[in-house]
């Protein structure tokens, strides 16, 4: 077990500076310059410009600028804004708790149904019930999420009432945030009626977050949970004469959550670019947002820095998968 | 359970000692939903409209200021002001008794005076101690306003006097001074926080004399601001003004319905129907202090002669583009400089819309199987909803006069960066939004030979003209300044560098119990004189 999990550390280090040189690069290879965007539709002279430009340390030759760049990382520092002058370790550390609270509930709302809607249409294969969960399965994948969440806010929020339309927490409640996650710190020091304010905020964008995940998983979980049923271990079981529900839920379930751990894993990495419409849609204040913007005022300081960030974490998240992966099947940690 | 316990006896003893919670139930808050998150708290610091709200609009005073909803500039700050003969020499006399905000990170000792003002500009200059005081600072407000250059110095006389000196006369000064960027800042709060060794927190937490003093800002959700109770035209009505950020024009138009805010801007033009015919919401438009336009390349041939542009200009039909994209929310352009601003020239007429007549002047100049590029903007401003809109209706007008178009278009700053470059293919779509109110800042800023190759866009450069503004910016009689004004707009007319396409009207939107709002002239938005009622 520890070789395998000091293999998956050390494959680590190549991913990580594979990805630095990519966030690196990608931003710089857009049109624009993070200069001009300081002056808007006003412009500013060309000797402005190259003053500038000097003054920021974007006329150094790429190769140096990169690995000034990969220098500061190694030593903490993800550099400052070019548009706000704010720390961008700051900035993501305040943001990113947002992020991660909407993902985690995302993430639960599709994994709480998308689990038992799958085992459900496999064991009821070719039933009504399997047809139309993975029918509705396929249009919430092929949902435009902003047309999505647009529909819900007018619907819930507009019409019904029923929702706040965005943000994370009604603005009459206001106290100092201690964890960063709004349900926690609403809990922990906030006035009466902040935690139910806070749960209503999250409503409309987990459900906005967790469609396209939910469908994956609910879908994922029905063709491997097929595959498990035809499998001779699961007909032994039923041969033995154990009771259906342990059958599904011991022998079936066990082997089939291998590729759907996976799913989940993958899902929560595509969460963040998810992440990216839906907070632009709720004015949900995480990273989605922030990056977004970063890319459009050409911020090559943010873009990179917070690309580092959100590898950091994804790499993170991919390795307890792999962890996880290696607990519920003992023959991968033995390879 | 007795972890919720715990946590409601927490709670009730949160809300006993007051806590951050804000206001009491008697409070009067009033929730703007802000289209952007600020880039800072420092006004100098940024160009951006949603970072003058927070802080120039909110937090500071200037020494004089435009009269809300108008360009006209009044006594702030400074209670009266002389100017010398040769128009060098400005001096103010400075309103005593002003505090500056007194905050839970800051308590001032002593009232404003001539050295915040010294400061307020001096560090904006390059070198000073305070111009590098972030990381990344730079003044680009001071820059392109010419200030640098402009000013010799700011120079205290005594507590209460102040001399700026200029390197020439100008006239548009005083309204460059009314500028957000010319903010009035705290000398003895900068001093304090570089003792500290906090410079940062200058552009975090601000301190100004204004009306609303800051509380909290939570990093791209809400700022925070309380009244001010010592504010120096007596504390304003409401208790709480609160920036709840909404980046999403449908959005914002969903809250404001919803009344989770009282105040939004910017709704896009199809949503204003609808706002109208709420009964909760009260829709105010008046016309912008903008214009949209498309640019010309005037280096490039056959764009190089000026009864080209003037043909074509008689092939646009405006009534159609004002119709399809402002949605009726606008008037076609006639002048660079919109309606309302002083020295517009109302004797000017419009080229006709005219495809018969702009074919003939076409073949006239001798253009045939002419084909053109137009530049699409790619993002919506309040001058201009919908660039890809207007280019095709463009396309089909040229197309009726035999001139085929192709339609560009490029991510926002590239297209900004390329459509300044001289050499650039094609006639650009772009707009301006006044920043002061002054026609020096129309026609310098977007038509001069020495905006060439910055806002300039069209690369025209008649000496002529250009010669003439000059002269305005350093004469300072308003008459004589119109009627050079006026002169300048019959050149612009005659050798038509632009097709002025239209002036927008600016929409806010308010709740019902909104009263004193009152729309700024330049896109700012001010809440000093707002009440709520229940």
């Amino acid at each position: 077990m520890f070789r395998y999990i000091a293999s998956r550390v050390l494959l680590l280090v190549p991913t990580f500076i594979g990805i630095s040189f990519v966030a690196f690069i990608f931003i710089r290879l857009l049109p624009g310059d993070p200069i001009i965007a300081l002056a808007g539709e006003r412009g500013m002279t060309p000797e402005r410009h190259q003053m500038l430009m000097e003054q920021f340390g974007f006329n150094k030759p790429i190769w140096e600028q990169y690995f000034l760049f990969l220098w500061n990382i190694f030593h903490g520092d993800f550099g400052t804004s070019i548009a706000s002058k704010r720390a961008v370790l700051a900035d993501f550390l305040t943001l990113f708790p947002a992020t991660l609270e909407l993902s985690i509930c995302a993430m639960l709302f599709a994994v709480i149904i998308g689990i038992p809607a799958g085992i459900f249409a496999a064991v009821k294969r070719g039933s009504v019930f399997d047809q139309l969960s993975m029918g509705i399965a396929l249009v919430g994948y092929s949902m435009p999420i902003f047309w999505w969440g647009i529909l819900l806010i007018i619907l819930f929020a507009g019409i019904l009432h029923w929702t706040p339309v965005s943000g994370r927490m009604d603005l009459i409640y206001f106290f100092k945030p201690t964890t960063g996650f709004m349900l926690i710190d609403s809990l922990i020091s906030g006035p009466k009626g902040a935690f139910k304010s806070a749960f209503s905020h999250l409503i409309l964008p987990t459900i906005v977050l967790g469609t396209i995940p939910l469908a994956v998983i609910a879908r994922q979980t029905r063709s491997a949970m097929l595959e498990v049923l035809g499998e001779d271990y699961v007909r032994t079981a039923r041969a033995k004469g154990l009771a259906p529900k342990r059958v599904i839920g011991v022998h079936a379930l066990r082997n089939a959550m291998i590729p759907v751990i996976t799913t989940i894993g993958l899902q929560m990495g595509l969460l963040m670019a998810g992440a990216i419409l839906t907070e632009t849609i709720f004015s949900w204040p995480g990273i989605g947002k922030w990056m977004i913007d970063a890319i459009a005022k050409r911020d090559y300081v943010v873009v990179q820095g917070g690309l580092m960030l959100v590898a950091l974490i994804v790499m993170t998240v991919n390795l307890i998968v792999d962890l996880l992966y290696a607990v519920v099947n003992p023959r991968i940690r033995v390879k | 359970m007795k972890t919720y316990k715990k946590f409601l006896a927490a709670t009730a003893l949160a809300m006993l000692t007051g806590g951050l919670m804000a206001g009491g139930a008697s409070a009067k808050n009033l929730v703007f939903c802000s289209e952007a998150a600020p880039g800072g708290f420092d006004p100098a610091l940024y160009t951006g409209g949603e970072t003058l709200d927070a802080t120039g609009q909110a937090v500071f005073n200037k020494l004089v200021e435009f009269k809300l909803g108008t360009s006209e500039v009044e006594p702030s700050l400074a209670t009266s002001w002389t100017i010398s003969d040769d128009g060098l020499e400005y001096t103010f006399k400075l309103r005593p008794g002003v505090k500056f905000q007194t905050t839970s990170f800051f308590t001032p000792t002593r009232d404003m005076n001539a050295d915040d003002v010294v400061f307020s500009f001096e560090r904006q200059k390059e070198g000073s101690k305070w111009a590098k005081y972030v990381e990344g600072a730079t003044y680009e407000y001071f820059e392109s306003m010419d200030f640098p250059k402009l000013i010799k110095d700011v120079k205290k006389v005594d507590d209460l006097t102040v001399k700026i000196s200029l390197n020439k006369p100008s006239a548009p000064m005083l309204a460059g001074l009314a500028m957000d960027f010319s903010s009035i800042v705290s000398k003895e709060y900068a001093d304090k926080l570089l003792a500290d060794g906090t410079p940062q927190k200058f552009n975090e937490q601000p301190v100004g004399t204004g009306p609303y003093q800051f509380v909290d800002y939570q990093l791209n959700t809400a700022i925070r601001y309380e009244a001010n109770p010592g504010y120096w035209k007596g504390k304003v009505k409401l208790d709480n003004l609160i920036f709840a950020i909404t980046t999403d024009a449908a959005v914002r138009v969903q809250k404001i319905k919803a009344g989770e805010c009282n105040i939004t801007i910017y709704p896009d033009p199809a949503d204003v129907a609808g706002l109208k015919a709420d009964a909760n919401l009260k829709v105010i438009q008046k016309p912008g202090l903008n214009v949209a336009y498309l640019g010309y390349n005037t280096t490039q041939a056959p764009f190089d002669k000026p009864e080209v542009r003037k043909a074509l200009n008689m092939a646009i039909d405006k009534k159609a583009i004002v119709d399809a994209v402002y949605l009726g929310q606008g008037t076609p352009a006639v002048n660079p400089i919109p309606p309302t601003m002083w020295s517009y020239d109302k004797a000017i007429k419009d080229d006709e819309y005219n495809p018969e007549a702009a074919k003939k002047a076409l073949e006239k100049a001798g253009v045939k199987n002419l084909s053109m590029k137009i530049w699409a903007m790619p993002v919506a401003r309040p001058y201009m909803p919908n660039g890809r809109r207007t280019a095709e209706l463009l396309q089909s007008d040229f197309a009726k006069v035999g001139v085929k178009v192709e339609i560009v278009s490029y991510d926002w700053q590239e297209y900004l960066k390329r459509a300044s470059d001289p050499k650039h293919d094609g006639a650009v779509i772009l707009g301006w939004t006044g920043d002061n109110g002054d026609p020096d800042n129309f026609l310098a800023v977007l038509l001069s030979c020495q905006a060439v190759g910055q806002a300039n866009r069209t690369a025209w450069c008649n000496k002529e003209f250009t010669a003439i503004i000059d002269k305005a910016a350093v004469t300072a009689d308003q008459a004589e300044r119109t009627k050079l004004y006026e002169q300048a707009q019959v050149i612009f007319k005659r050798e038509a560098p632009w097709a002025t396409l239209a002036h927008s009207l600016v929409t806010d939107v308010t709740t019902k119990n909104v009263t004193g709002y009152v729309q700024s002239a330049f896109g700012v938005h001010n809440f000093a004189d707002v009440d709520i009622t229940e």
